[in-house]
């Protein structure tokens, strides 16, 4: 008994010390404004060293950050950088900082998918940049540099929230060496969707070989949308949202689901594949193994999967064996916009936190990780994409399939609406993917597709069919 | 129900037995006041950490409130429709039944059964045998439930996976053509620890003579069990019961197997709530949910408690 009172007086001191703590996090008597000698900021990305985009994760702690306090030393500042590496899937990297925001905390630079952009803005966890650091935001050198439409990632209703890292385009990678076995040409470039079936059937034809893996389902999340469902959608001339409506059960939806069903029922590709946790990496790994025919992927897998060097799954001879086609419209010119060939976009932007204690050189260490010389040390010598022209014209001229993918690929692309709801319609269109591969009709997975989609919309009324 | 055990015969020297010493009479009214005071911060902790957030998931339940986007900005309050559109949804009624399996067949059957079932085998048996194997059963509870998802991973997995390799049937997708069995087979040999000492303790009770005789006069082993075993410790299995399916009914760790795939088909109510909630981050579903599920609790409790009840009227 007489232990009873003592452990409750224990908690009560306990308590008490825990809200003290609270307060006294709470009052800070360091000068915060602009001429503050004294500032600690701190950057987030979902990567790591070790783990997801390790690449990443080095250049921020090797180079960014001593060569930020360095800069900031000569101007008689003290600054402390702080890095907060994450490696998680990207749906729990978003759910934190969605969490961290809402509760006004978080880093001060943070990374973000372009996608999540319009949402964070809707929510009010994001301000115009300018609005949060002034007007040495407008006057950068970089957006120059920068194409209209790339800004377009980091932007919502025509106000710049964040600062493109850059983009990428869609294709179909093929296997040279299987082609060969297989009696296909070794510059293969399908002009339909039915030349693709026609190249699967004779690829089947060898042992041990899948012959077409197109992401489908939910465990694949949203790259089962941008390498399968989207390029697929928009070669058969449909869009997931136009003129304010979101797509139901159209004839593009049907089709779209139609050749999943060839591919998945046809026994062209393994469903397996597409329903395991890791089956992504799985595929990527069969791959490289020889053992899959063509995969549809973005430019990532170029760079950072079967790269000789640095990739997750090497490819030692990856220039002569994996061959790179432009994804088809359905049939020649029935892509959207009368495209005979398509592709989807999409990148990664970085942002400031508005409730950053010190937003003005939040927002210098923001445009020196975009200044050409932090990107061009960021690439640490890999080929890629950015959002720099300049750095562009530097990079990729000695990388044939990323200059393929920037003069073939990016000007017959598309984007993803920057709407809240897109993820939602986004899973309900992987759902529809797995359930037409699983053998459901086109008809009727475009059909419960459409009642899932009339539900996150607001009604039959914003939705066409 | 309660058990009292009597005080060891043998007293550890310098050490008393502690016994239950009462304040003084006259300080009776002063100490009651006193305890009132410092039951003060428990109570202002159970409202903060238990009122508060259940009032507040309840309220969150009849609001369209989102993680992201307008409706995190405004939320509106749009009555009982969460709980419409649950009910109305497919998605949410499969996952009820595959919660219901999950419990009937890893709790009930799994770890009540198995535990049981150990339990009985190793009552009369002392050395290396028992310790061998309450080891091996122990272990399995000790571990922390990401390093035994880990290791059935490995066990089940397609290509790399242990069993096939021990069955010589390579190629099985364990975990993709058997989601269910195997979150069930996982969360069994996790929990079956708990059960089986929780028997074993119960069987001390049940005097060995009263089997003996039972044994003598020819009684099968399920007539000894149903006639005096089971009748001695009702109260203990029905108390396992009830704890082990309030447990699994709320288990996140199947997630770390099978993430509720592949698609839906092992996506039990918690898995189901996470990805909604915090994957999907719409928190006002989410809420509504868990507030369903705590109605389901609340149901699977008194259920237990009124067997319980009845028993104890019986005796």
């Amino acid at each position: 008994m007489s232990a009873k009172p003592r452990r409750a007086a224990g908690v009560l001191a306990a308590f008490t010390a825990v809200a003290l703590a609270a307060t006294a996090c709470g009052g800070s008597d360091e000068p915060a404004g602009k001429d503050a000698k004294n500032i600690t900021l701190t950057i987030s990305a979902n990567s790591i060293v070790g783990g997801k985009n390790s690449a990443g994760a080095e250049w921020i702690e090797k180079w960014v950050i001593p060569k930020f306090v360095e800069a900031q030393k000569a101007k008689g500042v003290t600054a402390k950088v702080t890095f907060v590496p994450s490696g998680v899937d990207d749906e729990q990297y978003k759910t934190k900082l969605a969490l961290d925001l809402r509760s006004k905390g978080g880093a001060d630079v943070i990374a973000v998918d372009g996608i999540w952009v319009g949402e964070f803005v809707q929510a009010g966890y994001l301000k115009p940049l300018s609005e949060v650091a002034g007007d040495q935001v407008e006057s950068w050198e970089g957006w120059s540099q920068i194409p209209e439409t790339v800004q377009g990632l980091g932007s919502f209703e025509n106000k710049r929230y964040a600062i493109p890292l850059g983009t990428d385009g869609r294709v179909l990678y093929y296997n040279k060496k299987l082609f060969a076995r297989a009696g296909l040409p070794a510059d293969w470039q399908p002009k339909s969707w039915q030349e693709i079936l026609d190249a699967g059937a004779k690829l089947k034809a060898l042992p041990g070989v899948t012959p077409i893996q197109i992401n489908a389902g939910t465990a694949m999340g949203e790259a089962t949308s941008m390498q399968g469902a989207l390029p697929l959608l928009v070669g058969a001339g449909g869009e997931i949202y136009k003129d304010g409506k979101w797509s139901g059960a159209t004839q593009p939806v049907k089709d779209m689901l139609d050749f999943y069903g060839k591919v998945y029922g046809g026994g062209l590709g393994d469903p397996k594949l597409q329903q395991e946790a890791k089956g992504r990496d799985k595929s990527f790994a069969e791959f490289a193994a020889g053992k899959i025919g063509i995969l549809a992927e973005g430019d990532y897998f170029w760079r950072s999967v079967v790269n000789p060097k640095t990739g997750i799954a090497k490819m030692a001879d990856r220039d002569t064996t994996v061959g790179y086609a432009m994804i088809p419209a359905k049939q020649p010119g029935a892509g959207i916009r009368g495209q005979d060939f398509v592709s989807m976009s999409g990148g990664g932007v970085r942002t400031l936190n508005p409730n950053s204690k010190f937003p003005s050189q939040a927002w210098e260490l923001l445009s020196f990780m975009h200044s050409a010389e932090a990107v061009k040390a960021e690439l640490a010598g890999e080929a890629r994409i950015t959002a720099r022209q300049d750095v562009n014209k530097e990079v990729l001229a000695g990388d044939p399939m990323l200059s393929f993918v920037t003069e073939k690929v990016l000007p017959v692309t598309a984007y993803r609406p920057p709407l809240a709801v897109y993820p939602q319609v986004s899973v309900a269109l992987q759902e529809a993917t797995a359930a037409a591969t699983a053998g459901k009709s086109a008809d009727e997975a475009a059909a419960e597709y459409q009642k899932k989609v009339e539900g996150f919309v607001g009604g039959p009324g914003n939705v066409t069919s | 129900m309660v058990q009292v055990t009597s005080p060891p015969d043998e007293v550890v020297e310098g050490v008393r037995p502690v016994t239950g010493a009462s304040p003084a009479p006259d300080a009776a009214g002063l100490g009651r006041a006193r305890a009132t005071g410092f039951l003060v911060p428990a109570m202002v902790l159970i409202l903060v950490f238990l009122v508060v957030p259940a009032a507040w998931t309840i309220y969150l339940g009849v609001t369209n409130y989102r993680l992201t986007g307008l409706a995190a900005a405004h939320p509106e309050v749009v009555g009982l429709d969460n709980y419409t559109q649950a009910l109305g949804d497919e998605r949410f009624r499969t996952s009820l039944l595959l919660t219901l399996q999950f419990v009937l067949g890893s709790a009930v059957i799994g770890q009540a059964g198995l535990g049981f079932a150990i339990a009985f085998a190793l009552r009369d048996r002392r050395g290396p045998l028992r310790r061998v194997v309450e080891g091996f059963v122990l272990l399995s509870w000790i571990l922390p439930s990401s390093v035994v998802a880990f290791l059935w991973i490995a066990l089940l997995d397609r290509d790399a996976g242990t069993l096939n390799a021990l069955l010589g049937i390579p190629g099985t997708a364990w975990l993709l053509d058997h989601p269910m069995l195997s979150i069930i087979v996982f969360n069994t040999w996790r929990g079956t620890a708990f059960s089986m000492m929780l028997y074993a303790a119960a069987l001390e009770n049940v005097p060995r003579s009263h089997l003996e005789t039972a044994r003598l006069a020819g009684a099968s082993t399920w007539q000894q069990l149903r006639d005096v075993v089971f009748p001695r410790i009702r109260g203990h299995v029905l108390t396992n019961l009830l704890l082990i399916s309030l447990w699994t009914f709320n288990d996140f760790a199947p997630f770390l197997i099978t993430a509720g795939g592949p698609e839906q088909r092992s996506e039990i109510l918690p898995v189901y709530v996470y990805k909604v909630a915090l994957s999907g981050g719409e928190l006002g579903f989410g809420a509504a949910i868990s507030f369903i599920m705590l109605l389901i609790n609340l149901v699977i409790a008194l259920v237990y408690l009124r067997m319980l009840g009845r028993r104890k009227e019986a005796a």
